[in-house]
């Protein structure tokens, strides 16, 4: 009976990649591969320790199963498992490294949300609230509360070209905007980043001193 | 078919109610037929600015009821037969009454008359939700206070989620000119350009229009009063002119200057 081969293997110069079919079941796969290890392909795969690459395809993954994948391969010391590559994952990155775009006021009592950077055309008033998991930039003013890389990237930066906000959150940080800086002769082009812990302003000019890759650069 | 117009604030005590009553007088005034809705059940003080609280016989609760049909319930103004009022009832709360039994009474009025105007509760729950569940507009108040100008800002965001409504118009109330001037409270500019929402017009703090809610007669009736005058301008402006806002500083005209230079009283 020719069973469908759920696990296929190639040879490259850097090793060997494992290419796992996304059109079937976890458990069937993992199977697939145990028998591939330990039974059928048992001698070719003896010999001097080589890397692999494990290609999923497009595959939702739950840390339990990256975790029993990984596994399987310790059965095996001459194979070490280099990276683990999900085509979910790659998307996901490039959508949350690109920049949203919106327009328009976030009122009091308004929260906007995305996943990724954001670019807001626009004003946060007092008691509006805009959080990213990336980057914010308002051109506009940013007069109510904006917390970027809310789930726990302090690299993030907020950008505004009128900054007097009610208070900055970026990751873990918080800072209560005027106590903690006074009054602002210059609130205009400002940006907004974590050194040391703290959240401190400085102007956009000097934006390309941040050791962080943006979007591109000038030079 | 007329057009329903629903004022609100999110706060209370800015004013909504002496505007509701001022800017239907002075629509009514211009020839137009005008109905006043007040929709804070419970609290209601439309009528008592008006001066009518002693002609109530029958509410808006009463009508939802089935107690009586809509007509009983309006009240003719003393003064002018082109307005009424319709009163809210004093002895139940606002979840006497449903925002679609709202809109259809609102609607029913608007075969009637030219302009509904629906003077909203404070608050943004089930009063605020009654009243501008029949407007086509809105007009939101508020003073050049920072707690006033934020809950503002929260009801204008209310008000642009609410799809059969025009973009909100903008009126600034009981402005002090030399508390602006000196800077001591934002200044309209700043506020319009927080709220960012077209300015429908501007009311100076005037003991007049106190004095005269107290009496039941809207300063609307007298233009010679500076917060008469101005709202008699945000009514024009309602009905599609162009009129420059009031000067709220009595500028010393070119014959006074001449005069003190010269040293004559």
């Amino acid at each position: 009976m020719a069973k469908k081969q759920n696990v296929s293997i190639k040879g490259t110069k850097d090793g060997l990649v494992f290419l796992i079919n996304d059109d079937c079941s976890f458990d069937d796969a993992i199977n697939e591969l145990k028998d591939i290890l330990e039974n059928t392909h048992q001698n070719i795969l003896d010999g001097p320790p080589t890397k692999v690459t494990i290609k999923v395809g497009y595959r939702n993954f739950s840390t339990e199963q990256y975790k029993r994948l990984k596994e399987v391969f310790k059965a095996k010391e001459n194979l070490l498992v280099e990276k683990i590559e999900n085509e979910l994952d790659k998307l996901k990155n490039r959508v949350e490294s690109q920049v949203k775009v919106i327009t328009g006021t976030i009122r009091s009592g308004q929260v906007y949300q995305h996943q990724g950077n954001i670019l807001l055309i626009g004003d946060i008033n007092p008691g509006g609230f805009l959080k990213a998991t990336g980057d914010i930039y308002v051109i506009g003013s940013l007069r109510g509360i904006a917390h970027a890389g809310y789930d726990g990237d302090e690299s993030s930066i907020i950008a505004a070209a009128i900054m007097e906000p009610t208070q900055l959150r970026i990751g873990k940080s918080v800072s209560f905007a005027v106590e903690q800086w006074g009054e602002m002769d210059n609130s205009k082009n400002l940006f907004a980043y974590v050194k040391n812990n703290e959240i401190v302003l400085e102007k956009y000019q000097h934006i390309s001193r941040l050791n962080r890759d943006f979007m591109g650069t000038l030079y | 078919m007329g057009e329903a117009i629903v004022i609100t604030s999110g706060k209370g005590g800015v004013g909504k109610t002496t505007t509701t009553a001022n800017i239907g007088t002075a629509l009514a005034l211009s020839g137009k037929k005008v109905c006043l809705v007040d929709t804070d059940i419970g609290l209601r003080n439309l009528d008592v600015i008006m001066g009518l609280e002693h002609r109530i016989i029958y509410d808006l609760v009463d009508v939802v009821e089935g107690v009586c049909r809509l007509k009983q319930a309006l009240i003719k103004d003393k003064r002018f037969n082109a307005l009424s009022l319709l009163p809210a009832a004093q002895t139940k709360d606002k979840n006497a009454v449903t925002p679609e039994q709202m809109k259809e009474i609102v609607d029913e009025l608007k075969n009637e008359f030219d302009y509904v105007l629906i003077d909203c509760p404070a608050g943004i729950e089930r009063g605020f939700k009654n009243a501008v569940a029949g407007a086509d507009h809105a007009i939101v108040i508020t003073t050049p206070e920072v707690s006033a100008v934020r809950d503002a800002d929260r009801i204008i965001g209310l008000l642009e989620a609410e799809r059969q409504i025009s973009p909100p118009k903008l009126i600034i109330n009981r402005i002090r000119p030399h508390m602006m001037k000196n800077g001591e409270i934002m200044d309209v500019e700043e506020v319009v350009s927080i709220l960012a929402i077209d300015l429908l017009g501007i009311v100076p703090d005037d003991e007049n229009i106190i004095r005269s809610s107290n009496y039941g007669e809207p300063v609307a009736l007298n233009p010679e009063i500076k917060g008469g005058l101005a709202y008699r301008n945000i009514a024009r402006r309602i009905l599609g002119e162009t009129v420059p806002l009031i000067k709220l500083e009595d500028k010393p005209g070119f014959f006074t200057k001449a005069k003190r230079i010269l040293g004559i009283r």
